[in-house]
C-alpha cells in the first residue's frame, strides 16, 4: 500500500464534558479516497475540522507526513496549504469576484503572482463550465456553481489531500450532480480525498474505502461493497436501513 | 426678517461653520479610528485591554459630551495638563465618538459568520491575513448605515462645543442674540448653517449605502 499521507492516531475530541471523537484512529493513505458516513451528530464534520486544526483536540495526535497537526504551531499555515476544505455552506467570500475568490490564497499565502494564480484559476475554471462567471460575485451563482467555485478555490492552492464536509448537503436536487461529477473527477486523477456524505450511491461509487462511524467511534470500515453488500454490525446495517423504503402496502 | 442683518452677520457664521466643521471632522476622523481599534480589541477578546475598552466604551456612551468636555476642559488642567479649546473640542469628540463607531463597528464584525474565518484558515491563511482580506472588508461594509448615523450625530453634538467658549455656530449665535438681540435672524441663520452641514452627509450617506446594497455581496 501507499506512503500514509495523514494519521489520526487516537484521538479524544469534546466539548466540554460531551465527548464527540471517543480514540478514534485511522489512516488516509496516498491516492486514497476515504467516505466518512454515520448518523447526525456522530462527529462526522468534526474529525474533518480536527485534521486541519480548525478544533483543537483533548488527546492522541494528527500527523501529517508525519509532521504534527497542531493548530498553535508555527508551521499550521504551511500544513493548511497542504490540506484543502471544502464546506456544507461554500464559504466563499462575498465581497470578492470569483476570480478574486480563487486567487487571494494563491497571491497572499504563496506569493505567486497575480498573472501565474490568474492564468491557473481560469483553466481551472474552465475544466468545472465556470469560466464565465469568473467575474461575477457569489451572490449572482447558484448553490451547484458556488461549490463548483469552493472545490476549484481549494485546488488552485495545489493540497496533497482534499476534505469534503456534506458538500452536497445544501444543494437542490437537479445541483448535486454536477458537484458530485467535479469530485469523480478528481478522483480519477488519483487525488486524495476524505469525504463526508449522505449520498449512499456516490460514496459506493467513488470510495476506496468506507468509514462508518457512531457515536465518536470508527464502528466499520471496509470496500464499498463490503459496508453497503455485507455490512458486519448491527449498527451499520441499521443506518443503511434509513437510506431504503419498503414498498408502501396499501390497507385494503 | 431684515436681510441686512443677515447679511452683515453672515461672514461671522461662515467663520463659526468653519470651525465647526474642522473640529467636527477631526474628531470624527480619530473616532473612527478610535473605534476601529477598539471594535477589534473587544472582538478578539484581547486579553485585560478589552476590559479597558469595555469601561471606556460604556463610560462614553452613557454621560452626556458637555459633562465629557467640562472634565478634559475644566478637569485636565487641575492635574497639570492644560489643552486648548480646540483641541479639547477635537478630543471630546473623539472619545465620544469612538465609543460609538466601536459598538457599529464590533456589530458588523459580529455579523459575519465563524465560517468565514474558518475558510480562510482552512487556505492556510494567517490569522491577520484573514482579519484583513476577508473579515474587515465585510464588516466594515455592513457597518456603513450606523457609521452614517454615528458621524451625523457627532456633527449635531459640536453645538455643546459653545459650553468651553470655542467660537462655533452655536457660540456665534447665543454672542449676537446677546449683543443685538436679533432672535429670529441669529436662529435662523444657526439652524441653516446646521443644515448645509448635516444634509450633504446624509444624502452622500444614504447614497454610499444604496451602492453597497447594490453592488453589493451580501448572499
Ligand atoms: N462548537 C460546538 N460546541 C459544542 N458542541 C459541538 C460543537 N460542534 C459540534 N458539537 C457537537 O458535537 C457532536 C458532533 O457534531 P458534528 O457536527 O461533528 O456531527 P456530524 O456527524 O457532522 O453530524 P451531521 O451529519 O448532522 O453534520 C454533536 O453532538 C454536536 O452537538
Ligand atoms: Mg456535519
Amino acid at each position: 500500500m501507499s506512503e500514509v499521507l495523514i494519521k489520526i492516531d487516537n484521538i479524544l475530541k469534546k466539548y466540554d464534558d460531551n465527548v464527540v471523537l471517543d480514540g478514534l484512529s485511522l489512516d488516509i493513505h496516498e491516492g486514497e479516497v476515504v467516505v466518512v458516513v454515520g448518523p447526525s451528530g456522530c462527529g462526522k464534520s468534526t474529525l474533518l475540522r480536527c485534521i486541519n486544526a480548525l478544533e483543537p483536540i483533548q488527546g492522541g495526535m494528527i500527523t501529517f507526513r508525519g509532521e504534527k497537526i497542531d493548530g498553535r504551531s508555527k508551521t499550521i499555515t504551511a500544513l493548511r496549504q497542504k490540506i484543502g476544505m471544502v464546506f456544507q455552506s461554500y464559504e466563499l467570500f462575498p465581497h470578492k469576484t470569483i476570480l478574486d475568490n480563487i486567487i487571494l490564497a494563491p497571491m497572499k499565502v504563496q506569493k505567486r503572482s497575480r498573472a501565474d494564480a490568474r492564468k491557473e484559476a481560469e483553466e481551472l475554471l474552465d475544466r468545472v463550465g465556470l469560466l464565465d462567471k469568473k467575474d461575477s460575485f457569489p451572490r449572482q451563482l447558484s448553490g451547484g456553481q458556488k461549490q463548483r467555485v469552493a472545490i476549484v478555490r481549494a485546488l488552485c492552492m495545489h493540497p496533497d489531500v482534499l476534505l469534503f464536509d456534506e458538500v452536497t448537503a445544501a444543494l437542490d436536487p437537479e445541483m448535486v450532480r454536477e458537484v458530485l461529477d467535479v469530485i469523480l473527477s478528481l478522483a480519477k486523477q488519483w487525488k486524495t480525498m476524505v469525504i463526508v456524505t449522505h449520498e449512499m450511491s456516490f460514496a459506493r461509487a467513488v470510495a476506496d474505502r468506507i468509514i462508518f462511524i457512531d457515536q465518536g467511534k470508527i464502528v466499520e470500515e471496509g470496500t464499498p461493497s463490503e459496508f453497503f453488500d455485507h455490512p458486519k454490525t448491527e449498527r451499520a446495517q441499521a443506518f443503511l436501513q434509513t437510506f431504503t423504503f419498503d414498498k408502501v402496502e396499501k390497507e385494503a | 426678517m431684515n436681510w441686512e442683518v443677515i447679511q452683515s452677520y453672515l461672514p461671522l457664521y461662515e467663520k463659526a461653520a468653519l470651525l465647526t466643521l474642522k473640529i467636527g471632522w477631526l474628531g470624527i476622523a480619530f473616532s473612527i479610528i478610535l473605534g476601529f481599534v477598539c471594535a477589534i480589541i473587544r472582538h478578539y477578546k484581547i486579553p485585560v485591554l478589552h476590559r479597558i475598552v469595555g469601561i471606556y466604551i460604556e463610560l462614553f456612551r452613557n454621560t452626556p459630551l458637555l459633562i465629557q468636555l467640562f472634565f478634559l476642559y475644566f478637569g485636565l488642567p487641575k492635574i497639570g495638563i492644560a489643552i486648548d479649546a480646540e483641541f479639547c473640542g477635537v478630543l471630546g469628540l473623539a472619545l465620544l465618538g469612538g465609543a460609538y463607531m466601536a459598538e457599529s463597528f464590533r456589530s458588523g464584525l459580529e455579523s459575519i459568520e465563524p465560517i468565514q474565518t474558518e475558510s480562510a484558515l482552512s487556505l492556510g491563511m494567517s490569522r491577520t491575513q484573514t482579519i484583513w482580506h476577508v473579515i474587515l472588508p465585510q464588516a466594515i461594509s455592513s457597518s456603513v448605515p450606523a457609521f452614517v448615523a454615528n458621524i451625523v450625530f457627532l456633527l449635531k453634538e459640536t453645538s455643546v462645543f459653545s459650553a468651553i467658549s470655542l467660537m462655533d455656530l452655536m457660540f456665534t449665535a447665543k454672542d449676537l442674540i446677546g449683543l443685538y438681540s436679533k432672535t429670529i435672524e441669529c436662529l435662523a441663520m444657526l439652524v441653516i448653517f446646521y443644515l448645509i452641514i448635516l444634509l450633504p452627509v446624509s444624502i452622500v450617506g444614504s447614497i454610499v449605502e444604496k451602492k453597497l446594497r447594490f453592488a453589493g455581496f451580501g448572499e
